[in-house]
């Protein structure tokens, strides 16, 4: 993983978005509960109106304090292995749950459903091997964004596939419109890696070896996500090797890129009227997520976004906790402020234009991201290999073959191979 | 001193170095040596908004059965120090056997993380410690030949980067070396090639790391040669003059052995500083290009999955590394007080 720049940043200079709640006015859907809820979770706008309206559950009997920061994965796990646990609960993605099952910190919430939760839809419900383990709010991918103005000016329809997204970068840099018209999250790291991801998988890859924990990319379509990653590259800022969602959502707003593969939850960002001139952010418009060589699963992962309960706190807590988080992703959340914050998977939800890239992939047939128990080490071994092959230090087959080396290096150390 | 003064005396620092050197050097010792336990993985089945598919998770209550069995964690020995990711011995066999000649030979086993990381470190540290000190001895001897009237200012200046917090300095840094920075767009005027980039090239990279340490740490070594000066005979200096020897002479054998106690001390400070070279990496987002052993620490424990017993035994690599190469300078630090005392 790499580390994100504002994330320590954030991190090292000014502390983190600490809101404590005191006690408001009691909201009377929250009914008959008494005790702590304290939730971590990432920082961004649908959260903060997931935990406002969770806090709308505090009153003399029910704290509710939550802390909100990009940094949110380094503390959940040790926040929640204490017993009583310092986080009654985590906002968590489909990787982040696994170190917490992983760990074994966050309970099967069955009981709490069938006492609390009966009127949450089913689809909502994240199961492991038969028992709820999160509650999903919202959806999240990445998918094509593009400046129509700039593909008017050479009379392209949005790419479909990345041949065609290379065939149009070729054209705007060839008509002198932009010397760099590809932008991308390619920074060393876990960007880096989960763009291999997107890529392989829409190539029909398979990371581990049919059901074990054995890692498999040393293979022709891992040579080919390769391939083309450079060819982007090609077309990309020399510097994106340095280049995280955040400074890709720059280059954006600056006008320099006119075509990539963005996350849907940032695309809010490009389209206000912050930040940029008219020219970009009217122009600004969200398509499918591509494919690749005529292939039919596009090259993106979908995300979920959901809640937890920890397991190391006491019953009460666990009840508070559940009634306060289901209180803030009900349907009552939604309004004209809160639509377009997010693709929301709760009852009621309109899509914004925003928010069509999302949707779209969710219709286009693309893969979930795997959530397995050693998915984050091949994630990471990808995402500081591929960096190595792009900046020209190593060749397609050794890179794949360190990729795999270093996962099983790390998994025999965690006790994932033997 | 009394030895019952002595001891007395020492006890309090005594204590705190116990309890914050010793002991955590021990912890990481034995973390290094122990790994978590074999994972019982069982095949689920998972149901997420975007449908149901099979899987495996941990089986928590097999693997519980395991950890109460050896709650430390499996000993494993040496078997992390000499894994892949680290010191990589098998591997390196192997390359010894296939590698065409001596290039190849080096080439690909600092294309192996740990090697990968330790040849910036090394290359870093013999660089920036005796760069930051000549820098520093020169702006020492410049300051010292001003008219005491500029002294101030020019001592204020000349100690900003080592007030910048360094994470701040080398961010701005960072900006400026960008393509579209002052510097990046003045070095590509300059080599003119418009497609230049600092950040996308490696050699310029490091490069770039260096200049920051050595702008970074000039000032420390400034401050304390500038006070060393003050302590230079005033006699020894005039009767060298009355000689006939020139500015340079005077400095060769007059002041450079002077200062020669303080050299031996920044050089110590310095190395163990830049052997832990860490936040320019950071600040740089360097990580593509150029890894330090710390930097290696940090990602080992950054990540999704925390590689706990893999971040020790970096650590008492790195604590050994700097051990080695501090030893020289040790050596003749205790030949010196050895000589004094004779």
């Amino acid at each position: 993983m790499t580390i994100s720049l504002k994330r320590l940043f954030q991190s090292a200079l000014f502390s983190s978005s600490l809101l404590a709640l005191s006690a408001g006015a009691a909201s009377a859907s929250c009914g008959d509960i008494a005790g702590r809820v304290s939730v971590v979770g990432n920082e961004f706008p649908a959260i903060h109106t997931v935990t406002k309206a969770a806090a709308t559950c505090a009153n003399d009997k029910v704290t509710v304090k939550a802390n909100l920061t990009a940094d949110h994965q380094k503390i959940n796990l040790p926040g929640m292995q204490g017993n009583p646990a310092e986080y009654t609960s985590a906002i968590i993605a489909t990787s982040s749950i696994t170190p917490l099952l992983n760990g074994n910190v966050i309970r099967p919430l069955d009981d709490l459903v069938a006492k609390f939760g009966q009127d949450i839809p089913k689809r909502q419900l994240i199961t492991v091997n038969g028992k709820v383990v999160a509650v999903a709010f919202m959806a999240n991918a990445q998918h094509l964004v593009y400046r129509d103005d700039v593909l008017k000016k050479i009379g392209m329809e949005p790419p479909k596939t990345y041949e065609q997204l290379l065939e149009a970068a070729e054209k705007i840099r060839a008509a002198g419109i932009m010397k760099n018209p590809v932008g991308g999250a390619y920074a060393t790291g876990y960007n880096l890696g989960l763009e291999f991801i997107n890529i392989y998988m829409a190539l029909g890859g398979e990371l581990f070896k049919d059901g074990t924990p054995t890692a498999s990319v040393k293979n022709g379509q891992g040579v080919a996500a390769l391939e083309l990653m450079k060819k982007l590259t090609g077309y990309m800022n020399p510097d994106f090797l340095t280049h995280d969602s955040n400074a890709t959502a720059a280059e954006w707003e600056a006008g320099n890129v006119a075509l990539m593969n963005f996350w849907g939850s940032r695309t809010g960002v490009l389209m206000d009227k912050q930040g940029s001139t008219p020219e970009v952010y009217e122009n600004t418009k969200v398509g499918a997520p591509m494919t690749i060589g005529g292939g039919k699963i596009p090259a993106t992962t979908l995300w979920w976004d959901g809640w937890t309960v920890a397991r190391n706190i006491p019953d009460a807590d666990a009840a508070a906790t559940f009634v306060a988080m289901k209180t803030g992703t009900s349907p009552a959340i939604l309004n004209d402020a809160t639509m377009g914050q997010a693709v929301w998977m709760i009852e009621g939800y309109k899509p914004a234009p925003v928010n069509q890239g999302v949707m779209l992939t969710m219709e286009s047939g693309a893969k979930p991201y795997p959530m397995l128990p050693y998915m984050g080490l091949l994630h990471a071994a990808i995402g500081e290999n591929v960096a190595r092959y792009l900046s020209g230090k190593a060749d397609a087959q050794t890179t794949l073959a360190d990729i795999e080396a270093a996962y099983t290096a790390a998994a025999k150390e965690k006790g994932f191979l033997k | 001193m009394k030895h019952k003064t002595f001891l007395w005396f020492f006890l309090p620092s005594g204590m705190a170095m116990f309890l914050f050197i010793a002991m955590p050097i021990v912890s990481v010792l034995t973390q290094s040596v122990y790994a978590p336990h074999e994972q019982v993985i069982r095949e689920v089945e998972n149901c997420t908004l975007f449908g149901c598919s099979k899987a495996t998770q941990i089986d928590q209550e097999a693997t519980r059965a395991l950890r109460d069995a050896e709650p430390m964690g499996r000993f494993v020995g040496p078997s992390i120090y000499t894994d892949r990711n680290h010191l990589a011995f098998a591997e390196i066999a192997g390359i010894w056997r296939n590698a065409s000649g001596l290039g190849d030979f080096f080439g690909q086993v600092t294309n192996l993380p740990f090697y990968d990381a330790l040849s910036f470190t090394l290359t870093y540290t013999a660089l920036v410690t005796p760069l930051s000190l000549a820098f520093g001895l020169i702006i020492a001897l410049a300051v010292n030949a001003l008219p005491q009237l500029f002294r101030g200012p020019v001592i204020f200046v000349s100690l900003l980067p080592m007030i910048v917090t360094p994470l701040v300095g080398a961010l701005i840094l960072f900006w400026m070396i960008d393509a579209r920075g002052v510097l990046g767009a003045a070095l590509q005027a300059l080599a003119g090639d418009p497609g230049l980039s600092i950040k996308a090239s490696t050699p310029l990279m490091w490069t770039m790391l260096i200049v920051y340490g050595v702008w970074s740490s000039a000032p420390f070594a400034f401050v304390i040669y500038y006070a060393g000066l003050q302590t230079v005979p005033g006699d020894t200096l005039e009767s060298a003059m009355i000689d006939g020897a020139s500015r340079w002479e005077r400095i060769r054998y007059v002041i450079l052995p002077h200062l020669l106690p303080l050299t031996t001390f920044m050089a110590l400070i310095k190395i163990m500083d830049n052997f832990r070279v860490f936040e320019p990496i950071v600040s740089f987002s360097a990580g593509a290009h150029a890894k330090s052993l710390s930097y290696f620490i940090y990602s080992d424990l950054g990540g999704e999955t925390r590689l706990l017993s893999s971040a020790a035994a970096t650590s008492v690599l790195t604590i050994a590394g700097i051990i080695v190469l501090i030893s020289p300078v040790l050596v003749r630090t205790w030949h010196a007080f050895g000589r004094v005392r004779a």
